[in-house]
């Protein structure tokens, strides 16, 4: 019998400090699987961010680089405009991404940067213990809204992917889920097309992946689940929000 | 003797470094550097290098940060304001050990200040600039020649200890001509960058630019390896003039930069007088040339006069040195204004007795 499953190469066989029911590992799966289908170890470039995958570069086999807060789509662009051939990513956390790092990630949209941003939805702070972030839902109680978070004096959750995707630098941008099998294979294919923009040279592309955060939350890993689908969808729909390559597919 | 030119400061800061093998160049416009970007901007793309105006500093040194990480050979420059934004990118440079120059072009603070010429951020780059325990080599020109010589030996420092370096110049170096000449500087042996996070390649272990680690005994580690480093740099990185200092005089001048040139003509009007001016100039602010203090001790009958165009910031770098063995004035002015030989002089004779 032939090998039915293996880990992929491109993560290093080394536990990781996430916990129980997190779905960032599921995510690191799935970019280092498209990072090795694509046959690209070798010359891929990771970023990791600050928040929960902040030790992302201890996980990846490529070489990685670990940014300051917010600033990991500056550092990947210094990263590709020195060393065109490589292939970039960041993978970035809701804080990180849209909150303190708002004008990296928009400039490096608009500027149409040859690479891709793995951006990780979970509506919350995890890193730091639960806080609210830009993305945390109306109502949702977290430690810096624990009267749930009231939209007159917090302000309104960012629909990250349609504001990139309003950006004529961005070539691709989708909101994918990663809460059961058939949308962790849309997922997958997501970050695959991103990847191969990158290698084409096509621009800049931007995957929204809706996360879990079961420990904050406060929520089992599979009430998290339940959650992500009934609150998180409805605010942050799934699907393409732009693709300027499709004849490309 | 190689072709002269007759150059803007901030240009040929930009000449020198493309010269000097800088292939990316990010940065963000502020005056009084502004030209120096404008410069890269056009004459980058015919280097076959990368010119990029980030939409911050901030986003600017964290290009930076990316590219030389890489191992690619790259800077940036901004004006004081402009440096504070920068400083956190900095930190992490300096804890990566990601090899860049920085250039300021030091214009009047606190706040927006204004964009005269100034020397105030003597204490931001030398003492402070980020959080942590670390330090770069700083180079304090004060020539349009000597600022683009100093270019492709900082570059060249930062390659051989793995750090950021800075040339503090101000905004009149940044502003004024002069005639110049590009010369092929003394290169040094530089080794492989086999840290470089440029892609794994045939290489079977992944490399990472990082400054996180979490575990307090191996951060220790970490920082008194980089303290091992500065110690090193401190031994074989210091620079310094020494000017009509050889024979006891009758008052030392201690400037740095542009001041230092104005000094020069102070120590030729006070000559006429037959008052004898000995002049220290430091190249390096750090690493502050303390040796230049111990050659110099008990030659001066009236100690030292600083002078700077800030409200006294290298004081107390003197003070050290000197360790209290002599006598450490201070002559300034600040808010962009530049001092002149004869203000400069009317304080000297009003140390030394007026004669």
């Amino acid at each position: 019998m032939g090998i039915v499953y293996q880990p992929t190469k491109a993560l290093l066989d080394v536990p990781t400090h996430y916990c129980p029911g997190c779905t960032h590992g599921i995510i690191h799966k799935l970019v280092g699987e498209v990072i090795e289908e694509l046959g690209i170890l070798d010359k891929t470039i990771g970023v990791a961010s600050v928040g929960c995958s902040v030790l992302a570069y201890n996980y990846f086999a490529c070489d990685m680089f670990q940014a300051a807060h917010g600033r990991a789509p500056a550092v990947a662009t210094g990263i590709k405009r020195g060393n065109p051939d490589k292939v970039v990513f960041t993978y970035q956390g809701d804080g990180d991404l849209i909150a303190i790092g708002t004008g990296e990630v928009v400039h490096a949209a608009a500027r149409g940067e040859n690479i891709s941003t793995i951006f990780v939805n979970n509506c919350i702070y995890g890193m730091t213990g639960g806080q609210m972030a830009p993305t945390t839902l109306e109502g949702q109680i977290t430690e810096t809204s624990p009267y749930g978070r009231d939209l007159k004096t917090q302000g309104y959750p960012i629909r990250v992917s349609e504001m990139i995707s309003t950006l004529d630098g961005a070539t691709y941008v989708e909101r994918v889920s990663v809460d059961n099998i058939a949308n962790l294979t849309k997922a997958k294919k997501a970050i695959k097309k991103a990847f191969n923009n990158s290698i084409k040279g096509l621009g800049y592309s931007f995957i929204e992946v809706l996360s879990t955060c079961p420990t904050n939350w406060g929520l089992s890993p599979q009430d998290s689940l339940k959650w992500l689908r009934e609150n998180m969808i409805p605010y942050y729909p799934l699907g393409v929000k732009k693709d300027t390559n499709k004849e490309d597919k | 003797m190689g072709e002269k030119f007759l150059m803007k400061g901030n240009e040929a800061i930009a000449e020198a470094a493309i010269r000097a093998g800088c292939k990316c160049f990010f940065g963000y416009p502020i005056t009084p550097q502004t030209e120096l970007i404008a410069y890269m901007a056009k004459n980058m793309k015919k280097a076959n290098g990368v010119f990029l105006q980030a939409e911050s500093e901030i986003a600017a040194i964290n290009m930076v940060y990316g590219c030389g990480g890489t191992g690619v050979r790259c800077m940036t420059s901004s004006s004081s304001p402009g440096i504070s934004l920068m400083t956190e990118g900095i930190s992490y440079l300096a804890a990566a050990e990601v090899p860049c120059l920085i250039v300021d072009v030091v214009r009047c603070g606190p706040g927006l200040g204004g964009i005269q010429p100034a020397q105030s951020d003597y204490l931001f780059l030398n003492k402070g600039l980020g959080h942590g325990d670390f330090n770069l080599p700083v180079y304090a020109p004060a020539s349009i020649q000597e600022m683009i010589d100093l270019i492709s030996e900082a570059f060249d420092v930062s390659d051989l200890y793995r750090t950021p370096v800075m040339i503090m110049a101000d905004g009149m170096l940044g502003q004024m001509m002069e005639g110049i000449e590009f010369k092929e500087n003394k290169k040094r042996d530089l080794p492989e960058k086999t840290w470089a996070a440029n892609g794994l390649g045939k290489r079977n272990k992944h490399n990472i630019i990082n400054s996180l680690e979490l575990n307090p005994e191996k951060l220790e580690e970490l920082n008194l390896k980089l303290q091992e480093k500065y110690k090193i740099i401190k031994e074989n990185e210091v620079k310094y003039e020494l000017y009509n200092c050889e024979n006891s005089c009758d008052l030392i001048l201690v400037s740095f930069g542009i001041t230092a040139r104005i000094c020069k003509s102070v120590i030729s009007l006070a000559k006429e007088d037959g008052i004898n001016l000995g002049l220290i100039r430091p190249i390096t602010t750090w690493p502050f040339p303390n040796e230049a203090f111990i050659k110099t001790l008990g030659k001066s009958k009236n100690g030292y006069l600083s002078v700077e165009m800030n409200c006294g910031q290298m004081v107390e770098d003197i003070k050290l040195a000197v360790n209290g063995k002599e006598e450490v004035r201070f002559y300034g002015r600040t808010g962009g204004i530049v001092p002149t030989v004869d203000e400069i002089y009317q304080y000297v004779k009003s140390i030394i007795g007026g004669m």
